[in-house]
């Protein structure tokens, strides 16, 4: 059994002291100082996680279950237990939080029902394959998935309105596909031997650079048929009469085309690296063998790439979530509520000084992207990973 | 070599001598040094007086002053983390008067009651009433200073108008039938059809006031104390009942005469829009009647003509909660059948200073805003259209010099200002919600409310019990009783 005292440096092991009491002493101090220094280097560090995200994390638990009160020279948290929490989901900020819900169309009946087969089929599947830990896993997936299949179902319906939780599963779960689809096919170009393609490539990535409130105002301006630089273009098309901000879909797709827009580069940067990172003696072989550029395209880059991509995908779904500067500068979450996303609802209620209910919806944010990063990793990039 | 050495020296000793005594004589100035942070929303309009006095009153005073803007949707939240964390960094703030319910009781605001009563240069009592008692006034003693007098009106084209022979609108069935008439006509001679009605309808910024003042006239009908959001004796909100239901209607029917994109204007957009005269309609408060004066942007000077907020002939019934034909026991101020319900809205913008501001800071800033009220000062600005201050001394009323000095012709000076007067006068004016977190029942409740009923998102009756819900929460959290007597002390204000 190996010694866990640490070495004593050796010029201190063969110095004479005075005394040889004090000699001890001295090596004793020297092995604990020892034993504590990797503590001690890290302890700035763990201070700083504590202080800057523990801390408040618990702070704002507490806020998510307290009432701000202002008295006479300052303020009070009074504490109201689940209330703010009560409201979001069965309370006045229902509405708000989960839409306007209405009994399911025939539309809706058939995509829930094939929506609800194919989560029943994947827990039949996994029954037989995984084990007990991971079926219960799945099956709380299958059970949130299901919840948010009901839940668009009858908000979806006619008369129904989606919450701000349904519309920014929306903005991710319809931005992140295109994101990803744009950035591969860009990518792909630019790594084929094509002329202007370092041009392009630095024209592709200047979205990501410019500020998202700027991007945002370009697209206020861009898509005011009114008064925007293509006005001559909507009115000779008769469209100047029309406008995107009245419709919530209209306004919805507004919001995904900037965030697409802005995020896409993003994309491009991780799958351009990753395609060209990959060896090329394959890809020659493929050719040479008379592969076409798709055979080539889908069994030998693809594989090579998808590690990388779902990497990309899930940095992109934790972040995607957050999405607030778009919709509060470009439609302030309007028309209605319809392109609030819950980040803009956590600081919608937090600048009339809602604190408490601020805080119990970046808590349901946090429960969310937590959930789907967790089944994302779990089901998705783990298995990719490993297969490689 | 040396001679130059030698000269630039002597010209450097010279400078370093001569400067000093060429600097002004700081001393005499009352507020050398100091700096006051003012705090208000980002203009143009009342930022902008603000920050083009503020250096004139530094050359007099020596004071600094420093003009601090946001949103005005961050405003309320801004001044109170500002003070209620102790953090202070605002010495005085110009501000909607009706927050006062939130920061007096709280002891942020500083009571300004001597300073005013010692403030000769201030002719407090050229101040109209309403304006000294609703927007300067809380509990008895004054805590803000009045910059702008604020009612909502209706501007028509008058060229227009007379043209189709039609007559401004008295109601406001009238209201729809002009817009209705003049919409997609063109009202500017560019050769593009223009709109009938143009309203700021914007979420998360002043819209919700627009909509207040369609609803008054249908909700309130016996004079300024019965009030037209809460029933005086349970303190439930009047906001599903017909009367709401078809002011509801009303508001969504004007957006069939606007312009597409009406949901996104904000004031300034629609403003903007009536001065280069591509709104025959508009609903505003006192800005336009200056703004067409302006002659940098207006293509409509003495075009246009206001009158007070248009009237209904049926209002609510409080006793059977149903909507009513006027009566000379319902409606006791009718003039011709017609219920007018002139709306004070915001009540007009108002400068206070922090409580914890330091002692020659508060000084300062006093001066500074007593300053901005003096008539040599507020008289001039109340006739600049982007200053976003309208009249509300007396002597701005009474004195047609100075709108005709102004800009404005004789005729449309007394049109603009009988119809703020007569606003003024009605007995049946309309007092905005000044009880604590009023922020909270309009800016939020209201206004979300409002927007997704714009957007088609719910219908009447969802809009009307998603309102009266969300108040009547805010009025349980808050308790009351406490809510009630507030309602009730704000509505019983001297005018």
């Amino acid at each position: 059994m190996r010694s866990r005292t640490p070495p004593v440096p050796r010029a201190w092991a063969e110095a004479k002291p005075a005394s040889s009491a004090h000699a001890r002493l001295l090596l004793r101090s020297a092995a604990w100082l020892e034993a504590q220094a990797p503590k001690v280097f890290l302890l700035p560090a763990v201070a700083l996680v504590v202080a800057l995200s523990i801390v408040p994390l618990f702070v704002s638990l507490y806020l998510s279950l307290a009432r701000l009160q202002f008295v006479p020279g300052g303020f009070v948290l009074q504490f109201v237990g689940v209330a703010n929490y009560t409201k979001l989901l069965v309370g006045i900020e229902r509405p708000h939080f989960l839409g306007v819900l209405q009994p399911p169309s025939v539309p809706g009946w058939i995509a829930g029902g094939l929506a609800g087969a194919v989560l029943l089929a994947f827990l039949a599947r996994s029954a037989s394959r995984v084990g007990a830990g991971a079926f219960v896993g799945r099956c709380a997936f299958s059970l949130v998935c299901g919840l948010c299949v009901w839940l668009g179902m009858h908000a979806l319906s006619p008369g129904g309105q989606p919450g701000t939780l349904l519309t920014t599963l929306v903005y991710v779960f319809v931005g992140i596909p295109v994101q990803y689809g744009l950035g591969l096919l860009l990518a792909y170009l630019c790594a084929q031997d094509l002329r202007g393609r370092r041009f392009f490539r630095v024209v592709f990535l200047l979205p990501m650079m410019i500020t998202p409130v700027g991007i945002a105002y370009t697209f206020r301006i861009l898509m005011d048929l009114g008064k925007g630089p293509f006005a001559p273009i909507w009115r000779a098309l008769g469209l100047s009469e029309v406008s995107w901000a009245n419709d919530p879909w209209g306004a919805r797709l507004a919001v995904m085309i900037g965030d697409v827009w802005q995020w896409t580069p993003f994309m491009f940067v991780v799958l351009l690296a990753a395609i060209e990172s990959q060896p090329e003696d394959l890809l020659e072989a493929a050719l040479v063998d008379g592969a076409s550029r798709w055979q080539a395209f889908w069994t030998i880059t693809w594989p090579q790439i998808l590690p990388v991509s779902s990497t990309a995908v899930l940095i992109r779904l934790i972040e995607a979530f957050k999405i607030v500067d778009l919709p509060n500068v470009l439609t302030n979450g309007g028309p209605g509520t319809a392109t609030e996303s819950l980040t803009l609802h956590a600081y919608m209620a937090w600048r009339t000084l809602d604190i408490g209910g601020s805080a119990a919806v970046a808590y349901m944010l946090l429960f969310v992207v937590t959930f789907v990063t967790v089944s994302y990793v779990q089901l998705v990039h783990r298995r990719i990973v490993e297969e490689r | 070599m040396r001679t130059w050495i030698r000269s630039f020296v002597a010209l450097w000793v010279g400078v370093v001598l001569v400067l000093p005594a060429m600097a002004p004589a700081g001393t005499n100035l009352p507020f050398e040094g100091v700096t006051v942070n003012v705090l208000t929303f980002t203009g143009p309009q009342i930022a902008e007086p603000l920050q083009r006095r503020g250096p004139e009153f530094g050359r007099r005073t020596g004071a600094r002053i420093n003009v601090v803007t946001v949103p005005f949707s961050d405003l309320y939240q801004k001044m109170l983390t500002d003070m209620a964390t102790r953090t202070n960094s605002f010495h005085a703030f110009v501000f909607a008067p009706q927050w006062m319910a939130d920061f007096v009781p709280a002891g942020y605001l500083e009571d300004l009651t001597e300073r005013v009563q010692r403030d000769r240069a201030l002719q407090w009592e050229d101040i109209a009433p309403f304006f000294r008692n609703f927007s300067a006034t809380y509990g008895g003693r004054i805590y803000t200073i009045p910059l702008d007098g604020d009612f909502q009106m209706v501007y028509y084209r008058s060229d227009i108008l007379r043209r189709v022979g039609l007559t401004p609108p008295e109601t406001w069935e009238d209201y729809l039938k002009i817009a209705r008439a003049l919409n997609r006509q063109d009202l500017n001679g560019d050769g593009t059809p223009d709109f009938g009605s143009c309203i700021a309808k914007k979420r998360a910024a002043q819209s919700y006031w627009m909509f207040w003042s369609i609803a008054a006239s249908f909700l309130q009908s016996q004079g300024t104390q019965q009030g037209s959001f809460f029933d005086l004796e349970t303190m439930k909100p009047l906001t599903n009942n017909e009367a709401f239901a078809e002011a509801l209607r009303i508001y969504l029917e004007t957006g069939q005469y606007g312009p597409p994109d009406e949901l996104n204007w904000d004031v300034g957009d629609s403003r903007s829009a009536f001065v280069t005269g591509r709104c025959a309609l508009t609903l505003d408060w006192g800005d336009i009647g200056t703004l067409a004066i302006d002659p940098k942007t207006s293509r409509v000077k003495d075009k246009v003509g206001a009158v007070i907020l248009p009237g209904t002939r049926r209002v609510l019934d409080r006793k059977t909660g149903r909507l009513a034909d006027c009566t000379p026991s319902l409606c006791p101020y009718a003039v011709r059948g017609i219920n007018h319900a002139p709306y004070a809205a915001f009540g007009g913008w108002s400068g206070a200073i922090n409580r914890a501001a330091p002692p020659r800071v508060k000084d300062a800033a006093y001066a500074f805003l007593s300053y901005m009220s003096q008539p040599a000062q507020s008289n001039v600005d109340v006739t600049i259209g982007i200053t976003g201050f309208n009249p509300y001394r007396i002597s701005q009323f009474r004195n047609i010099q100075l709108w005709v000095k102004a800009g404005m012709s004789e005729a449309a000076a007394r049109n603009y200002l009988g119809a703020i007067e007569r606003s003024l006068r009605s007995p049946n004016m309309v007092l905005d919600l000044r009880i604590p977190q009023n922020q909270r029942y309009q800016q939020i409740v209201l206004d979300t409310a409002l927007a997704k009923f714009l957007a088609r998102q719910q219908t009447v009756p969802q809009t009307m019990k998603e309102i009266t819900d969300g108040w009547e929460a805010i009025t349980n959290e808050l308790g009351r009783a406490k809510q009630r007597r507030a309602y009730l002390e704000s509505l019983s204000i001297r005018r």
